[in-house]
């Protein structure tokens, strides 16, 4: 049951016969609840009315924007309407998008950041996988300390991780020491500023965000499943393959798009492990932003992302909202 | 049944993968030689450089205090925001609601800082506010988007709690907001304490819409950091990358060892009122 609004339910009526509103608060009272001004509504109107000005009209802005045309100035765009000789002129051009196909460079960064957020996230679920799955089948007392260590590098900063693989990937860095030590190479590998620096950037980073969706469907599952299966004499790998991966499903699901999703759009590691032709839609944003100043332009890119993330990001909600639904529920 | 220790081992070879990078930076931060990978001798110089580098130090500073105020805004909206979805049952425009509080958790950063920065110039020409960048901006910036953090926190706490407790008090003819403060509050306050810690970290690391949203004056650690490390290693920031481990380490550890004690201490009293 939800919590019960004064307006929907004034308790005390139970107790007491029901006396009409003499006094000046019960009146003031009853007609701030009839405009719906209650203290519940009051409640909900802060973060509501914060996320619809900082998070919805800021979209609605970068689409207005992505069709203004970009002039020389403070802020680099022109007005969308305008009040000329006493008509109204209006200034609609989508050149930012049309760009967008003539040139071949933003195709080729759209695809390759899907490329790259894929096989990242392939590789986040292969790593993290047997990690969530060996957390969720430790002992209980042992899944409290396991997770923390899952969570811990989260709580150092984003940057420094990246920068600490820097050091590792260079030419004369940790890992082809090592290896030339050790005699398997003979020259240094080119790994940094290669994209291979970059999936091993994304999938080190994102890996935490893979393991606690998957821990916690799997910690929930009921074992008694998999013990009756064994009675019933199927081996550990059937039972697996046949049990534990179609019930951790949504788990698999949630994983995956809370590592693709921000990878797509990821701008600090290429920009830092990646080379200068290494193509991400993100850096190409930015750099139309810092570089070029072509606002306009740089909104259309981000319509477009966002075209293309609509559908990953409506089903994260979907597997987001059915734990809502169960506070929506009670 | 026979349990396979293949899963633990590959765990043992992930968390290594996730703590190697770690270790490896606090090392070389002690490290005598520019270079990071040949080990010369141990030294505290890179340490000396840090605290001499002005311009750092003004910048950690500030990012300290904008993760500080961030925290606190966030944690109020994203206390209510989880209240919301947890307790509020089917409110007018809860789906929409729902949809603005989980979208952030994977929004790509550009898209936000450009949406963001958009809103504050057209802002600024509609109604002069806020007048330029700066501070300010990235505090609201910072806000929008931890706030749904917290909110996740706070929301699953409240779908694990126990209801009766704030229907028993609203039986007894508690208002909403006295069960509020008095029952639900306490309980999720540890809930509280973790959210308003997460938003106060990503606050702390966050680069990319932080550089959107900042002005002139307004530069923050993470835009130095990430300004240096673009042209090339450079060690002091090693020796940074230690300072943050150490303070994550010894935060972690003390929450751990007070809830270890908390944990003894209920478990004593149990048994003393169980023999009693």
């Amino acid at each position: 049951m939800a919590v019960p609004s004064p307006s929907a339910a004034p308790q005390p009526s139970g107790i007491l016969p029901p006396v009409a509103p003499r006094t000046l608060k019960d009146r003031v009272l009853r007609v701030t609840r009839r405009l719906g001004l209650t203290g519940r509504g009051g409640v909900i109107l802060g973060p509501y009315a914060w996320l619809v000005l900082f998070f919805f009209i800021p979209f609605l802005i970068v689409l207005k924007i992505s069709v203004a045309e970009p002039a020389v100035g403070i802020p680099p765009f022109t007005k969308l309407i305008e009040w000329v000789d006493g008509g109204l002129d209006v200034h609609v051009r989508f050149s930012g998008f049309q760009a967008l196909f003539d040139d071949d460079l933003y195709l080729l960064a759209y695809l390759n950041s899907l490329k790259i957020a894929f096989v990242s996230t392939l590789c986040c679920l292969f790593i993290g996988y047997p990690m969530a799955y060996a957390i969720a089948t430790a002992p209980e007392k042992r899944r409290g300390p396991l997770l923390m260590l899952i969570i811990l590098p989260f709580w150092t900063s984003f940057l420094i991780r990246v920068y600490a693989w820097m050091s590792i990937l260079k030419d004369e860095g940790l890992l082809n020491n090592l290896l030339l030590s050790l005699g398997i190479i003979h020259e240094p590998l080119k790994i940094l500023y290669m994209d291979l620096a970059v999936y091993i950037g994304i999938t080190y980073s994102y890996l935490p965000f893979m393991i606690l969706p998957l821990y916690a469907t799997l910690e929930k599952m009921d074992h008694t499943l998999l013990e009756a299966a064994a009675d019933l004499g199927a081996r550990p790998w059937k039972s697996f393959l046949t049990i534990t991966l179609p019930l951790s499903l949504p788990g698999i699901v949630a994983g995956s798009l809370l590592v693709f999703i921000p990878a797509v759009g990821e701008f600090v590691i290429p920009s830092l492990l990646g080379g200068s032709d290494t193509l991400m839609i993100g850096r190409e944003l930015w750099n139309l932003f810092f570089n070029s100043r072509d606002w306009p332009s740089a909104s259309a890119v981000a319509i477009a992302l966002l075209a293309f993330l609509v559908g990953p990001i409506m089903i994260f909600q979907h597997f987001q909202g059915r734990d809502q639904d169960k506070g929506a529920a009670r | 049944m026979k349990k396979s220790r293949l899963p633990m081992v590959l765990l043992g070879v992930g968390l290594a993968f996730l703590y190697l990078p770690i270790v490896l930076l606090v090392v070389y931060s002690f490290n005598d030689n520019r270079s990071l990978t040949v080990w010369t001798g141990a030294s505290l110089r890179w340490y000396h450089e840090l605290i001499e580098d002005g311009q750092m130090l003004e910048a950690a500073w500030l990012s300290l205090r904008i993760a500080f105020a961030t925290a606190c805004g966030a944690v109020v909206l994203g206390t209510v925001a989880g209240l919301m979805l947890a307790r509020f049952g089917a409110f007018r425009g809860r789906a929409l609601f729902a949809g603005m509080i989980s979208a952030p958790l994977v929004m790509p950063e550009v898209i936000m800082g450009l949406a963001l920065l958009l809103l504050f110039v057209s802002a600024e020409q509609l109604i002069g506010w806020p007048a330029g960048r700066g501070v300010l901006t990235i505090i609201l910036a910072h806000i929008t988007f931890t706030m749904s953090f917290v909110a996740v926190v706070i929301q699953s706490r409240l779908v694990s709690m126990d209801a009766s407790l704030e229907e028993a008090a609203m039986d007894l003819g508690a208002r909403p907001a006295k069960v509020f403060f008095v029952i639900t509050l306490p309980i999720i306050a540890p809930a509280i304490v973790s959210g308003w810690l997460l938003a106060f970290t990503l606050s702390l690391d966050d680069l990319v819409i932080t550089s959107f949203v900042s002005g002139p004056g307004s530069t923050t650690l993470p835009m130095i950091v990430f300004s240096s490390i673009r042209l090339g290693l450079k060690p002091e920031i090693n020796a940074l990358a230690t300072i943050v481990v150490a303070v994550v380490a010894t935060g972690i550890g003390l929450a751990g060892f007070l809830e270890a004690r908390r944990a003894r201490i209920r478990e004593r009293e149990e048994s003393q009122a169980g023999k009693a």
